[in-house]
């Protein structure tokens, strides 16, 4: 089971590798990872996707709460979060296939932001099964090459996670 | 740096110097704080482990940078899997030239970050009051453990204004302490209800200086107690209401009792794989309460019933305030039923039967002395044998790390010179860390040590031949010296014991002579460890 686990942490250094080096070691399965400031420039929220069951997602949420630099660990539930993930795929688009593929990147509201004679860069921020759909209707064209970023979540609503 | 410890109130600190330490050596002329050299940067360590151990408070080593550092990491991580407060200062390379893999580099904040609870990199000379206060503070509270504190050697140089810095305030850091009133009375409540409730205490009851709190709850209550290897002489070993030490190496009543009871209380104990073997079985057939100052622990190897996540004595005095009151006669009678004499072991003419000699020794030793076990077939002979009255019994139960004792003992009797300290360790493990006689020799530091000869790593040896067909490899400590010779090289005195007969004399003397001291016990190397 996948789960989201949004992590405020202290801005500086080295926070990024403990927090690495602690999944890595307790075998703690990681499906991406993202970190960026916050509107407090010493804070950053790191977004955990984690795979488990609720026994190990638990020891995961204690295991981060340990740390001294960690100052708050909470697990986002997906229907109440709003989430979201930033990709750009390079696919291969010569002049015939051209057509087709911005046809569907207007059907998944994703923008052409590079051409060239033999490829079109798209690119799509949405939820990250979205990500997924847009992956598979262009994989018979050939995907050169892509970049995504992990996803990032909030929870819905006026409340936030207090420091 | 040093201003830093003596407001700390550090009055000792163990270390190894070297030329990225030199600033902080310098500054220590200036100081009241007594340096202990020892002969190895791991015995720093190890020494700091042990005097942490008797004053309850953080200890300090201080090391040089690349090997240095690393010598030491055996210690950090012996004193972290087993929750000792130890402040580890190493020095380190010019900052500008980190990262450049100069001149006895390493990158030490990397390395032990696995096995530290927390690490810092000094770069500005400012924080250095902030980051030792901290420091103190982190190692010191919620699960004790090593914070090392790497120090560039341009940042010991610069000077500054030494200023307090004020009360700890680290937003990511508030251990919680007392135990959370619902939990704790849904804790009473199931104690009062059960049929056979069991106390398992661990090392964690130490770390909070919880014994006396362990006590009066045991006995206020009559409840029934084993311990794992970390937590022995919680209560002393023949106090009524104590069935033993549970594990693999423990007795047979203590876990059978952990199988029978209907309500198990965890206390400062991890349910680690040596003292339990299979926790999930047990989830199933007992109420697991779990009282631990790290939420992490509980849930994590067994789970549990009842989470109660708090300090153990604040958990301990609050449970005792609650005086659950239940019916348990029946139980404690059959606990008392099962107690069996210990076993006796066939003595092998020629050699000492380990655990009689222990048990001898244990009851020639002064009331509250202090007990160093070392780590091997020793360690169990010692766990399983020694009597604890009113002393402390000190091994690394968690890592197991062989040479652990001397130095240990040496930083047990300089935190306490007035009690007796005794390591007994096997030959195996006291070759890895004799050099340190020098330590005590040079300091005037008295321990004594006991080495069990058995001419082989005869822990390993049992391991070769029960579960890998008898075939013995490596196990040989032949080419080892004359003990006698090593005592006398260092100026200390020896005895050795061939027969229980002889040892009553010699115990007599070498626990009575004022200075270190050396037994050896001469063991046949068939023994084993059960």
């Amino acid at each position: 089971m996948k789960k989201i686990i949004s992590v405020l942490v202290e801005n500086k250094a080295g926070v990024l590798a403990r927090i690495a080096g602690l999944f890595g070691r307790r075998g703690f399965n990681i499906a991406s990872l993202t970190v960026g400031e916050t509107e407090d420039s010493e804070v950053s929220r790191m977004t955990i996707v984690a795979t488990g069951d609720d026994r190990e997602i638990e020891q995961v949420e204690k295991q981060l709460n340990k740390q001294i630099d960690i100052i708050k660990v909470k697990t986002l539930e997906t229907e109440l979060s709003t989430r979201r993930e930033l990709m750009l795929v390079k696919v291969n688009a010569n002049a015939q296939a051209r057509g087709e593929i911005i046809d569907i990147a207007n059907i998944m509201k994703a923008k052409i932001v590079d051409i060239s004679p033999s490829t079109l860069t798209l690119e799509l921020s949405d939820r990250p099964e979205r990500l997924d759909l847009l992956i598979s209707m262009l994989d018979s064209y050939g995907i050169a090459e892509m970049a995504r970023t992990g996803m990032v979540a909030l929870g819905k609503g006026a409340g936030a996670i207090a420091l | 740096m040093v201003k830093c410890l003596e407001s700390q109130g550090i009055s000792v600190v163990f270390g190894y110097p070297g030329a990225t330490i030199a600033p902080f050596y310098d500054a220590l002329t200036q100081s009241e704080i007594r340096h202990i050299l020892t002969r190895g940067e791991q015995a720093a360590g190890h020494a700091a482990s042990g005097y942490a151990r008797i004053t309850g408070k953080p200890a300090v080593c201080v090391v040089t940078s690349g090997p240095g550092s690393t010598n030491l990491f055996t210690a950090l991580a012996t004193a972290y899997a087993d929750s000792i407060p130890l402040v580890a200062i190493t020095g380190q390379v010019t900052s500008e030239l980190l990262g450049h893999d100069v001149f006895q580099e390493v990158d030490t904040t990397g390395a032990v970050e696995p096995f530290t609870k927390y690490t810092y990199l000094v770069k500005d000379a400012a924080e250095i009051p902030r980051v030792f206060q901290e420091a103190f503070h982190i190692a010191s509270t919620g699960r004790k453990g090593p914070v090392l504190i790497d120090m560039p050697v341009d940042i010991q140089k610069q000077v500054i204004e030494f200023k307090n810095p004020g009360e700890v305030n680290i937003r990511g850091y508030k251990p919680r302490v007392k135990g959370h009133p619902m939990q704790l009375k849904r804790v009473a409540q199931a104690i009062s209800e059960a049929k056979r409730p069991l106390l398992c205490v661990g090392g964690g009851v130490f770390s909070a200086n919880a014994e006396k709190y362990v006590r009066e709850l045991v006995e206020l209550c009559n409840l029934p107690l084993v311990s794992t290897m970390m937590g022995i002489g919680v209560l002393p070993s023949r106090h009524p209401l104590f069935y033993g030490m549970i594990g693999q190496s423990g007795v047979p009543l203590a876990n059978r009792a952990i199988e029978e009871s209907d309500l198990l209380i965890l206390i400062g104990a991890r349910v680690a794989d040596r003292a339990i073997a299979s926790p999930r079985r047990l989830e199933g057939a007992t109420s697991i309460v779990h009282i631990d100052i790290d939420a992490s622990e509980i849930g994590k190897n067994v789970g549990t019933t009842i989470p109660l996540v708090g300090d153990a004595a604040a958990v301990t005095q609050q449970l005792i305030e609650c005086a659950p009151q239940g019916e348990w006669e029946k139980w404690l009678t059959w606990l008392d039923t099962q107690r069996a004499a210990a076993p006796s072991y066939p003595e092998t003419p020629g050699y000492v039967e380990p655990r009689r000699f222990i048990r001898y020794l244990s009851l020639q030793m002064e009331e509250n002395a202090v007990y160093v076990a070392d780590v091997g077939e020793n360690q169990i002979w010692s766990a399983r044998a020694h009597l604890v009255r009113s002393g402390r019994f000190l091994t690394t139960g968690g890592m197991g790390t062989m040479g652990y004792s001397v130095p240990a003992a040496i930083g047990a009797k300089l935190a306490d010179p007035s009690r007796q300290v005794i390591a007994v360790c096997g030959d195996g493990s006291f070759q890895m860390q004799l050099t340190e006689l020098a330590t005590a020799n040079q300091h005037g530091v008295a321990v004594k040590i006991v080495v069990m000869r058995n001419g082989s790593l005869g822990m390993v040896r049992e391991i070769q031949d029960h579960s890998y067909g008898g075939r013995q490899i490596a196990v040989a400590l032949d080419g080892s010296p004359d003990f006698g010779g090593i005592a006398a090289a260092y100026g200390i005195p020896f005895w050795r014991v061939g027969s229980m007969e002889e040892a009553p004399e010699a115990i007599a003397g070498f626990l009575n002579h004022p200075g270190s001291a050396l037994l050896e016990c001469i063991v046949s190397p068939k023994e084993e460890s059960i």
